[in-house]
């Protein structure tokens, strides 16, 4: 029983990483870009439902929908100013850097707006959760939210990508910018898009984050930031549904190896896992293998 | 064309250097007219003011506590000014961050010495705090830490601290549970941040403690910073081990979710914390009926009823928008305790930094504190730099800090 | 004698650090220098130093490294060990000289060992696997104990307590306390000349051209007999140990040593890649001289307090558009000609 809670909370934690990486994953399958402030728009949308919901008083709902707009265009914005000028920089390295940035920059603005001091959020979900097996195994609302969260919006991307025609646009820029220029596609237009997704996913995923760890403080976004990313690349970079497997593994491995192992050592166990995996795989579990021409 | 560009990148570059170099120079030569947060002083020339420096991280994860001594020292400083300054001179402050990095902290002190510091009040921080205190070894400046608990803080003589060291307060922790008739009994289980000196300091002193005096440790649960946020694991093992008593050497930031995760799983053993985990109560937005029956080691409560906490508070309030902690508390006495010493020892500023320092050595050590904010009774210190006073045990109850019998 | 266009590019670099290493001591010597540049000096050296380290990782041999700090860490953490056993027992020159040269080799074996799986791998994958090792490296060496009594050495992840007479070496999160400060303006200055000296004379040698046609097409580079895996694993090997040598400097200069995200987690290796690609990706001079400006801009931006760090982020955003951005560079190239026919009249 306590190996099925232990279970439980790491699929939990894994959906919320799994949530993150989907907007990693798109905006690299898209723009080829590692967008390092991913995190931190994370964060902005929790302090943006900690200030409406427990300053101005809004419902949880309208709170999350004020930080999803919020959020979007806020990515939006930052894909505007810091990243598109670079799209065809010399080195891909160059959108990288303002990327940081820009994550230097919405860490700073926190601090200032909203100070050092850290806040506790209200939990957006109010349900108390499932009592299993004779009150054996309990399982909280929050945890129940989060994993349908995170399948309903995988189901959801998958239909959007495979069934619209904006969907099928992003697939066709992921695959060759230059041809899906030449087919009418609007690629300034797509990318755009890409990151408006991106961001509002992040804000969603501050919603249940913040709700499962009832923390906020302007550095709250980049550890989980980090730790999607590398759940990005475990499923294979660009790939939805391996965004998702990446990172429900990594949520598991991390909370059984800190139940079983070592509290310690249970992040060098996550990237000692990783690494295994790169290297029989070498494009991450779903990813795509690349022929190389010459 | 491209190498025409590399070359423009490069003597922009230079020039940026030459400029920042440049701007170096100048600064060591205005800084002392330069009132960086203090607005009340009004003489600055050298000699006829006392300068105090402070350094803390006021970015960075750690910059709650630096913003809080900041604005603490301010308070003091300020009052003291108001009043007539110390022997009748004016003190001007300033006051540098270290984004609680032991290097960038050598690099504040750096600037502190620029602007002509004569005494100074940090780190806030353990690691900058040995850092620094290497470097005013060196220099010979007195140095008075608010809070660096590291007993490696204070290794050298020109250094004191206000608050306790962390051996000093596992073992009385460990101590108080042993003496108590309900708690010496119970299953304990600790959960502690492996990845801080406070934390880990506290840990090791309890736990050799409570194994001397026959206490039950049944699991012992370390974090990480870079995991500070998912407790469930560390809660549920506690649980599991049937632990009645979780101690918790930790800062509050972290205790207040461990204790929310603790209520949603239904776990509600008594928590006991040290002098870090005063403030829990001022989280903002924090539900406080789950601190209920929490029981911590402190030397500070904000609050307190009497007119100096009353005071302090309230000011504290005005300045910086939040009720203060601990640290912001050390603070305030360390700058009171610099007073006292100055005026015992009749210390002015026109004597070298060094002479401060001898001056202040000796009579750190002769002063007795009676009023003040982080001990019930009187503040002194011992030559190692270390303070004499007597943690409270306080129980938060009906969502206040009451005293414990 | 007749230089070459290369050799004299090289020459100007080190005319470039010489002529910086002796505007300071001259202004040490007429005691303009405030203590808090004088402070500034050895960390501006060593960033330089793994900065130019990284640069020959990412600019000359072309993968991605985000895990860089972990070397320095590796670096700092031997050499500090070795330093702190023998402080008692050994002189002050030759003690630093062997532990830079442990703290070298140390980085250089464990660049070794990562390389072997890390250059397996392309692109991204490269980066985050080296980002992986480095979080594994300080999360390992901020959980272990290390000490030794009369019964011997001991090593844990659990803290112990020592029998009779003894010394802690590494005390878990507390890293290692009491390195001597060994570390000066003068030995950084030199031994970043000496690793400009390896990396540029590596770069313009039959070994650096083959690491770079392996960059530029290393599928080409194999069909002419190139050894691929060879000349990566040399190319990785010697930017390790520079970054370890670094990492020593950085251990000799503040007492304190912890294995904390703050010194060597990702962000700290994300900062270096910073130096690098502000520096110009492959610019040997310029990744020098941007670790050098970038470590000392949030210094000199003191005066403003709070926004410090605001205004930080946002410099490095805007020369990053103004250095990268394909508009940006047409502009300023116009300008150039527009210049350039001005001067010709």
């Amino acid at each position: 029983m306590n190996f099925l809670t232990y279970l439980i909370n790491g699929i939990s934690l894994g959906s919320i990483y799994a949530i993150i990486a989907l907007g990693y994953t798109m905006v690299y399958g898209i723009a080829k870009m590692l967008n390092f402030a991913h995190g931190d728009v994370i964060m902005i949308g929790g302090y943006l439902i900690y200030t409406a919901s427990s300053t101005y008083g809004f419902n949880p709902l309208v709170s999350i929908l004020i930080s999803v707009v919020g959020c979007t265009i806020l990515g939006m914005l930052t894909e505007k100013v810091a990243y598109k000028p670079l799209r065809n920089a010399a080195s891909n390295l160059a959108v990288l850097i303002t990327a940081i940035g820009v994550s230097y920059f919405l860490q700073n603005i926190a601090l200032l707006i909203f100070g050092a001091n850290p806040k506790s959020f209200s939990s957006v979900v109010t349900w108390e959760g499932l009592s299993l097996a004779g009150g054996e195994l309990k399982i909280q609302g929050v945890t129940i939210v989060t994993i349908l969260t995170s399948v309903v919006i995988l189901i959801a991307l998958q239909l959007f990508i495979n069934k619209t025609k904006s969907g099928q646009a992003m697939l066709a820029v992921s695959e060759d910018k230059g041809a899906a220029t030449l087919m009418g596609i609007n690629v300034n237009k797509t990318i755009s898009l890409t990151f408006a997704i991106g961001s509002g996913l992040a804000a969603i995923a501050g919603a249940l984050l913040c709700s499962a760890y009832p923390t906020l403080t302007p550095y709250t976004g980049a550890m989980p930031g980090i730790k999607a990313f590398v759940a990005a690349v475990l499923g294979g970079i660009g790939s939805i549904p391996g965004a998702m497997i990446g990172g429900l593994l990594l949520g598991v491995v991390e909370i059984l190896s800190k139940r079983y192992i070592s509290t310690q050592l249970a992040d060098a166990i996550v990237f000692a896992i990783l690494i295994i995996i790169l290297l029989v795989k070498p494009t991450g579990l779903l990813g795509k293998n690349i022929q190389e021409k010459v | 064309m491209k190498k025409f560009g590399k070359v423009v990148s490069m003597l922009t570059a230079s020039a940026m250097l030459m400029g920042t170099l440049a701007g170096c120079g100048n600064s060591a030569d205005t800084s002392s007219t330069e009132t960086a947060e203090t607005e009340t002083t009004e003489a600055s020339a050298e000699g006829t003011t006392f300068k105090i420096g402070g350094i803390g991280p006021t970015t960075g994860a750690a910059a709650i506590y630096g913003s809080d001594v900041r604005d603490a020292i301010q308070i003091a400083v300020d009052e003291i000014n108001e009043a007539g300054g110390i022997n009748g001179y004016q003190i001007e402050y300033k006051f540098e961050d270290d984004e609680h990095n032991a290097e960038k902290s050598v690099n504040a002190y750096n600037t502190l010495k620029d602007w002509g510091m004569q005494m100074l009040v940090g780190c806030v921080t353990s690691a900058p705090s040995i850092a620094v205190s290497e470097k005013t070894h060196e220099d010979n400046m007195f140095m008075l830490t608010p809070s660096g608990t590291a007993v490696n803080c204070v290794q050298y003589d020109n250094a004191f601290r206000v608050c306790f060291s962390d051996p000093n307060q596992g073992a009385a922790s460990a101590e108080y549970i042993a003496s108590d008739e309900t708690l010496k009994s119970a299953n304990i289980a600790i959960i502690y941040d492996s990845s801080i000196e406070y934390s880990t300091g506290i840990h090791d002193s309890f736990t050799s403690k409570a194994t001397e005096l026959g206490l039950n440790i049944v699991t012992d649960q370390a974090f990480t910073a870079d995991s500070n946020t998912d407790f469930t694991v560390q809660l549920q093992s506690a649980k599991d081990a049937g632990a009645d008593l979780v101690f918790l050497p930790i800062y509050y930031q972290e205790a207040s979710l461990i204790l929310t995760q603790a209520n949603t799983m239904g776990y509600a053993p008594t928590f006991f914390g040290c002098d870090g985990m005063d403030g829990i109560l001022e989280v903002e937005n924090f539900d406080t009926s789950l601190a209920e029956g929490l029981m911590l080691l402190t030397p500070f409560s904000a609050t307190a009823t009497d007119d100096l906490t009353v005071n302090f508070v309230t000011k504290f309030q005005e300045l910086a928008g939040h009720v203060p902690n601990q640290f912001g508390a050390d603070a305030y006495d360390a700058v009171y305790a610099i007073k006292a010493v100055c005026e015992a020892q009749n210390i002015t500023p026109d004597m070298s930094v060094s002479d401060i320092c001898e001056a202040m050595k000796t009579g750190m050590t002769e002063i007795e504190l009676d009023n003040v904010l982080t001990s019930p009774s009187t503040l002194s210190w011992e030559a190692s730099g270390e303070p004499n006073k007597e943690p409270r045990a306080v129980v938060i109850t009906n969502g206040e800090y009451v005293l414990a019998e | 004698m007749k230089l070459t266009k290369v050799s004299k590019r090289n020459l100007i670099t080190y005319g470039i650090v010489i002529a910086f290493y002796i505007i300071i001591q001259i202004l040490n010597l007429t005691g303009n220098l405030s203590s808090h540049m004088e402070g500034l000096l050895v960390p501006m050296t060593y960033y330089s130093i793994v900065a130019v380290a990284l640069n020959l990782t990412v600019g000359i041999l072309g993968e991605l490294s985000l895990g860089h700090a972990g070397f320095m860490c590796i670096g700092a953490f031997s050499a500090s060990l070795f330093s702190v056993a023998t402080k008692e027992t050994m002189n002050g020159g030759l003690r630093f000289f062997l532990a830079l040269v442990i703290g070298t080799v140390m980085a250089a074996i464990f660049g070794f060992l990562i390389g072997i799986p890390v250059l397996r791998l392309k692109g991204d994958y490269l980066a985050i696997v080296t980002l992986a090792f480095g979080e594994i490296i300080k999360n390992i060496l901020a959980a272990v104990y290390l000490g030794y009594d009369e019964a011997g050495l001991h090593i844990s992840f659990k803290s112990f307590v020592l029998q009779g007479e003894g010394k802690m070496l590494i005390n878990g999160a507390m890293g290692i306390q009491g390195t001597p400060s060994d570390s000066s303006f003068t030995i950084a200055i030199v031994i970043l000349l000496i690793s400009l000296f390896i990396v540029q004379n590596l770069v313009n040698s039959r070994d650096g051209r083959a690491i770079m046609s392996i960059r530029d097409n290393r599928i080409a580079s194999e069909s002419v007999g190139i050894n691929v895996v060879k000349y990566k694993m040399l190319a990785f090997v010697i930017s390790a140990a520079i970054a370890g040598t670094a990492g020593v400097l950085f251990s000799h200069n503040t007492s304190t040593l912890t294995a904390t995200s703050t010194y060597f987690g990702y962000n700290v290796s994300i900062m270096i890649l910073v130096y690098v690609v502000l520096g110009g990706i492959g610019n040997i001079r310029g990744s020098v001289i941007a670790a050098s400006i970038l470590y000392i801009l949030p210094e000199m931006l003191r005066g403003l307090s709070n926004y410090r760090m605001l205004i930080y982020s946002i410099v490095l955003i805007v020369i990053m558009l103004i250095n990268w951005a394909p508009k940006a560079i047409e502009v300023r190239e116009k300008y150039v000609t527009l210049l350039k026919r001005r001067f010709a009249k």
